[in-house]
């Protein structure tokens, strides 16, 4: 009996002026009924592309299987004709795509959308569609499934969205269903959910789902099988117990150890100096209103926000999207002007201050930004962006080049880097830079929004690592915001964690973790992914000794 | 790859640079060419073209139609690129500071913006010029002033867009100057789509000024293709040579020009590369 899906010998072409010949090399990955088998890799794997060839949904002419078959129970979609894989596509093989808003048309309600999978592919009734899609919206559990087919995409929660695209996905009863990234735009908590129910339709219907993507804490705990990608190669494929527990490659045992874990840093003595003290911020968004008058929407985005930072230790800011976390960032480097409250930076409150009172005190406070391909000037050489701050504080041409050329040894680059513009760079090289221009003034409080969240695992640990390094070295205070309680267990003391702009609960990271006493953190905590593979590890090293 | 390269993959492009550059040489050449006023009366009125030593023919009052498109080359170049020059400077100051600063200014020079885009283009210039008495200047003038507000909308959406970006705002962090953030941070990184419109800007300005001079608003000391063509009109069945030489002309232009644009655009508008 021919497989459900079975790929061999895959090659996928790229166009000739690209980095190397092929995204996906001598590609071999099968899929039985009923079995979840994710494909892992880093960003410029080939693994969406994998998903896509499958799909029938290359970019061609440009990019094309060049090799190989996708057999789909026995028939070759890489040489079938467009009819056929319009036919395949949506009722044989589905697919559910990363960010549902772009996925999703905007200006159709979410029942048109549903309907129309249905009126392309099988002869119903109106009133027989209509009760079929209240159906699947039922069974993805969306809250009010009336209410939802007739809401539009931006009615719904990210959450919903992804469920409503998983209901559409599933509509026809696929036989495959191909999840890109699904989970990836959501917060912790949603993609804990949206995961589960994942695994149940999947379970009850029997589905063979392909699942790319970069998060082993997610393959932990959704995959029956792993093909672990690199530059285009699968260098390992295997039961999930055997891959993340006894990885036989190297690329694989790196990727696993850069995994960050979910258990707290050693704690070190805090410094009893106070660098940088927020009392009761308060920053309300208002949207709406406007020239006729009309109710306006209020977002408390911080609401009675109080933290202290003490000198030489890294404070982290948890929380899910939306609930204020990068506002009070904003704020306290005065992007944002907060509207009551205290920023004690020594002795001076900063937030009443104006642009031009603000301007000596800023190279005290300075930034790293979250998205290294948006916070570099693309028409600005690397060696500029850095001195040009010293430089604005009155340091000569010659000074300036000598720090830039400092700091860039600092953050592990090169001298060549100085020349160069920012496209040139990587994405991990480039959030170095970022480092090195915000250290050029030589603060003494840094802010990090969220700097590794745009980055692969491996580089994601490069990075927290030299962030260590510098506050150490340059004996600075780091507040580091991050939706990622992972990631801040590896570089904060003490973490506060904030829900719908408060601050519901501050403590050391160690006992934060061990002993969360507001819910809302126990229920983050539970919703790490990859969490139960962490315990049970360690449920197998206690029975072991 | 270069931005040669680029803007040669677009084979129309390369043709409108073909005939462009041959028509900037007609336009610089022309004096030596035509060292007589293209005013002056050649010769026998009416010639039709090939007869009595005249190339393209001759008009009712004699004037030699070739020499004309020659000389006129020049007014039409001059004005369309000055035109452009003052509206895209116009434009940038206008946009840049409105979608910076938003709210109060914003509002302000976008409701002064619209003020100009309610009043139908080639009307108001008309009554620009007729107001100004007919000059270089005058035209230059009238048509900068028709064409700045689409600089200004494009820059000002640019902007908006920028100024959020967080290399903006590192450089806020910085505590850099709003004029040095805006002249060197931001305006670099908008100037590739003010360069296509721009470029675009500079044909329709020329077919403006070929309006205007055919409804005699021309300067009446510089010849002109606009102005041949309205001298022409009322004998357009019996001396077709002398309006349709100069229409040819001008279409000519503009074609290439607009060739170039798209070129140009195709060059520097990355999403567009991978068209093929």
């Amino acid at each position: 009996m021919s497989r459900l899906l079975d790929i061999t010998d895959l090659h996928i072409a790229l166009p000739p002026e690209s980095q190397r010949p092929y995204a996906v090399q001598k590609m071999n990955l099968h899929l039985e009924p009923n079995e979840i088998v994710c494909v892992v890799g880093e960003s410029g794997s080939g693994k969406s592309l994998t998903a896509r060839a499958v799909m029938g949904l290359l970019p061609k002419p440009r990019v094309r299987i060049n090799q190989g078959s996708v057999l789909f129970q026995g028939e070759d979609l890489a040489t079938a004709s467009d009819d056929r894989l319009r036919q395949i596509r949506g009722s044989d093989i589905s697919m559910i795509f990363q960010e549902p808003m772009t996925a999703l048309n905007p200006v159709m309600t979410i029942g048109t959308q549903i309907d129309e999978v249905f009126r392309f592919h099988d002869k119903m009734s109106g009133k027989e569609r209509r009760s079929r899609a209240l159906e699947l919206l039922r069974d993805v559990q969306l809250p009010d499934p009336e209410q939802a087919l007739k809401a539009y995409p931006h009615e719904l929660s990210g959450g919903q969205r992804q469920r409503a695209m998983i209901a559409m996905a599933l509509a026809l009863d696929p036989k495959i269903l191909i999840a890109d990234e699904p989970t990836t735009a959501l917060d912790v908590t949603t993609q804990a959910q949206v995961l589960k129910l994942i695994k149940e339709m999947q379970a009850t219907h029997g589905t063979g789902v392909l699942f790319i993507t970069h998060d082993f804490g997610v393959v932990a705990d959704i995959a029956h099988r792993v093909a672990v990608m690199q530059n285009g190669l699968v260098v390992e494929t295997g039961t999930t117990d055997q891959v993340l527990r006894n990885p036989q490659h190297p690329y694989t045992q790196g990727l696993i150890a850069a995994v960050p874990e979910l258990a707290p840093r050693a704690a070190r003595p805090r410094s009893t100096e106070t660098v940088l003290k927020v009392n009761n911020l308060q920053k309300t968004y208002r949207s709406g209103g406007g020239l006729f008058g009309g109710k306006g929407r209020e977002v408390h985005a911080a609401n009675d926000v109080t933290l202290d930072l003490a000198r030489g230790e890294t404070l982290g800011i948890v929380g899910e999207s939306g609930s204020g976390k990068s506002t009070v960032a904003r704020c306290i480097v005065r992007l944002n002007d907060a509207e009551a409250g205290e920023i004690l930076l020594g002795d001076t409150d900063l937030r009443p201050l104006g642009r031009a009172a603000m301007r000596p005190h800023r190279s005290k406070i300075q930034m790293v930004f979250q998205d290294p391909y948006a916070s570099l000037n693309p028409r600005t050489r690397i060696g500029k962006i850095i001195a040009q701050g010293p430089m604005m504080y009155g340091a000569s041409a010659e000074e300036a080049r000598k720090r830039t050329l400092e700091l860039l040894e600092i953050v592990g680059l090169d001298n060549r880097a100085y020349d160069r513009f920012p496209h040139e760079f990587s994405g991990g090289q480039r959030q170095r830079i970022g480092i090195a221009r915000a250290l050029a003034l030589e603060p003494e409080v840094l802010v990090a929004d969220e700097p590794v969240s745009a980055l692969d695992v491996s580089i994601q640990a490069q990075i927290l690592n030299l962030l260590d390094e510098i506050r150490d070295r340059m004996n600075l205070s780091m507040i580091f915001i991050t939706h990622d309680l992972r990631v801040a267990a590896q570089v904060c003391d003490r973490i506060a964690v904030m829900q719908r702009g408060k601050v519901i609960e501050v403590g050391p990271t160690a006992e934060l973790f061990a002993a969360p006493k507001a819910t809302y953190t126990q229920e983050l905590l539970a919703a790490v992914p990859g969490k139960g593979w962490f315990l049970k590890e360690d449920a197998v090293q206690a029975q072991a000794t | 790859m270069t931005f040669w390269k680029l803007f040669a993959r677009n084979r129309g492009a390369v043709v409108g640079l073909i005939i462009l550059l041959l028509i900037t040489f007609m336009a610089a050449t022309a004096s030596l060419f035509f060292p007589e006023d293209p005013f002056s009366l050649a010769g026998q009125p009416m010639s039709p073209p090939g007869e009595n030593g005249y190339l393209l023919g001759s008009d009712s009052l004699g004037r030699d139609v070739a020499a004309g498109i020659a000389h006129g080359a020049k007014t039409s170049l001059l004005i369309g690129l000055l035109a452009t020059l003052v509206a895209v400077f116009v434009g940038i100051v206008m946009g840049a500071l409105a979608g910076y600063y938003g709210g109060v200014i914003d509002n302000l020079l976008m409701r002064t913006t619209e003020m100009f885009q309610t009043i139908p283009s080639f009307i108001f210039a008309i009554l620009l010029v007729a107001i100004m008495k007919p000059s270089i200047e005058s035209i230059v003038i009238a048509i900068a002033v028709v064409s700045w507000p689409a600089v200004a909308r494009l820059v000002r959406g640019e902007f908006l867009s920028l100024r959020n970006r967080e290399f903006v705002q590192a450089c806020h962090t910085l505590g850099m100057a709003d004029i040095r953030i805006m002249l060197g941070e931001i305006l670099p990184n908008c100037l590739s789509p003010v360069i296509v419109i721009g470029s675009l800007m500079v044909a329709t300005a020329i077919l403006i000024e070929s309006g205007l001079a055919f409804l005699g608003l021309g300067d009446p000391n510089s010849m002109s293709w606009g102005f041949q063509i309205g001298a022409g009109r009322t004998l357009l069945r019996s001396a077709w040579w002398v309006c349709t030489f100069p229409g040819i002309a001008i279409l000519l232009t503009v074609l290439a020009i607009n060739l170039v644009g798209e070129g140009i655009n195709d060059a520097l508008n990355p999403r567009l590369r991978e068209r093929t």
